[in-house]
């Protein structure tokens, strides 16, 4: 059939999933990827042009962060005493969402499955073909889209209802409003465009990061003496 | 002046040290990066495209600049801390009146701890948002992914040491949210983590040396292995 060589430059590889593929045989040279390569890029040479904006970079992160130390300081309370709880005790920033989040929730829901799904959720996103696709939401069968998008959206509300979680409730719809509008509008130029070429992975990130920022600038802002809703202008707890 | 220069980069000390010669040709620029250890994990070559700096915001790079930040102004603290109760809090105190610059190193750190875990959050919203978790870089996303948690803890960790009031319930708030898993577990956990049933002298050890030693050289592992990934996959 073919010739070989007696170096042999290339090696042979043949898929084996019939259903999927047509019974194929590829020949692959040595030492070449076998992904399609995009036209050749231009190319520059790491030193200097990368070293130096890595270096200005950090230079500029030290000088911003010296101005803000010189202007802040860090903040020191009295000492750590077991005997006086201050009203409200709150976590760092970062941990805010989480207990705003307990706030509505029992602990092992708030405190423990949610976190705990969020990050599992994060972790395992490249291992999922839907979240490798690039297509747009309502690219293919629309209406069984809207179906299941409309099942699950109210599975979610009737979950947070049953918590009377509104901070939580009406970014979802927020969310859920400009996901809809693509399959409403056919436009395919300017914002509402651009939204119809979001894929589904985008719509979940931009759920959940919406959430997280919601959740923490509560925490932070809004959230006085019992955890009480207080308006930042009545005091930063 | 030059001539000095000139004799100094010719001279066999320096060529030592670093044994390219001054980056006039892409030879030595490129000798400059692979004959560097430091310089090493990038490529001789990059893309135009990824030295754009809205291509990545810089956000991978600068969150690694804050890591180093906050070694140097960390270990420098460490000189006047010690971890005891409350002892910790009234070296807090020579910090802010004794020390010369003391102050100004705790908010360089305080500072640079709250602008990690907020940068290291963009940049993971960043690699999402560019799909740059596509095979065959899902496991360095994993990585990414434990990375922002050991950000978070590292910065969690350091918050109980100044000993004052907000470091107290700050963490009582955080470990009384770990006691809440099921079957036993959270109890358990949390008091192997402060060493005791409540925030105490035993908690603030474990802390200290959580955040000083385990942590940051956890985090300073999967780090390597992150870039080298980046670098192995085709990136910068």
């Amino acid at each position: 059939m073919f010739k070989m060589n007696a170096e042999k430059d290339f090696h042979s590889e043949a898929t084996t999933d019939a259903k999927k593929t047509p019974k194929r045989i590829a020949f692959i040279k040595e030492r070449t990827a076998a992904r399609v390569k995009k036209e050749d890029e231009e190319m520059v040479m790491t030193f200097p042009n990368l070293v130096l904006k890595e270096v200005i970079a950090f230079e500029m992160l030290v000088i911003v962060l010296a101005v803000i130390s010189l202007a802040f300081d860090a903040p020191l309370e009295w000492i750590a005493n077991p005997e006086h709880t201050p009203n409200p005790a709150k976590a760092p920033w970062y941990f805010l969402g989480l207990q705003e989040l307990l706030h509505y929730f029992p602990p092992v829901v708030g405190g423990v499955i949610l976190p705990a799904l969020a990050v599992v959720a994060l972790i395992v996103i490249p291992y999922f073909k839907i979240n490798l696709k690039q297509e747009g939401l309502w690219k293919e069968s629309r209406k069984q889209t809207l179906m299941v998008l409309l099942l699950s959206v109210g599975l979610v509300v009737v979950f947070l209802l049953a918590f009377k979680v509104y901070a939580m409730l009406i970014p979802t719809l927020f969310v859920t409003a400009f996901m809809l509008v693509p399959y409403f509008s056919k436009r395919q130029n300017g914002f509402t465009g651009w939204l119809g070429t979001r894929p589904l992975s985008w719509w979940v990130m931009t759920w959940f990061v919406t959430i997280v920022i919601v959740l923490t600038m509560i925490g932070t802002l809004f959230r006085g003496p019992e955890w009480s809703w207080t308006w930042p202008w009545e005091g930063v707890y | 002046m030059r001539t000095f220069f000139e004799q100094l980069f010719r001279s066999q000390v320096w060529r030592s040290v670093f044994r390219h010669g001054l980056p006039e040709s892409n030879r030595t620029r490129a000798e400059a990066i692979f004959f560097n250890f430091f310089l090493h994990v990038h490529p001789t070559k990059v893309r135009k495209r990824s030295v754009r700096f809205n291509y990545t915001w810089g956000l991978g790079g600068l969150s690694f600049g804050l890591f180093i930040i906050l070694t140097v102004t960390g270990a420098l603290l460490m000189l006047y801390y010690r971890p005891s109760a409350p002892q910790a809090y009234w070296d807090m105190k020579d910090l802010q009146f004794v020390v010369s610059s003391g102050q100004f190193l705790r908010n360089m750190h305080r500072w640079a701890a709250h602008a990690m875990v907020a940068v290291v959050f963009l940049h993971m919203l960043r690699v999402f948002y560019t799909g740059s978790y596509r095979p065959p870089k899902e496991f360095n996303w994993v990585i990414g992914v434990v990375l922002l948690v050991a950000t978070i803890l590292l910065s969690y960790t350091g918050y109980l040491l100044p000993w004052d009031q907000l470091a107290f319930w700050g963490i009582s708030v955080g470990t009384n949210m770990a006691r809440a898993m099921p079957f036993g577990i959270g109890e358990k956990i949390s008091f192997l983590l402060l060493g005791g049933n409540i925030v105490g002298e035993n908690a603030l050890v474990r802390f200290y040396v959580l955040h000083c030693f385990i942590l940051p050289v956890a985090a300073m592992v999967l780090m390597g292995i992150h870039f080298w990934r980046v670098r192995k996959d085709g990136g910068v």
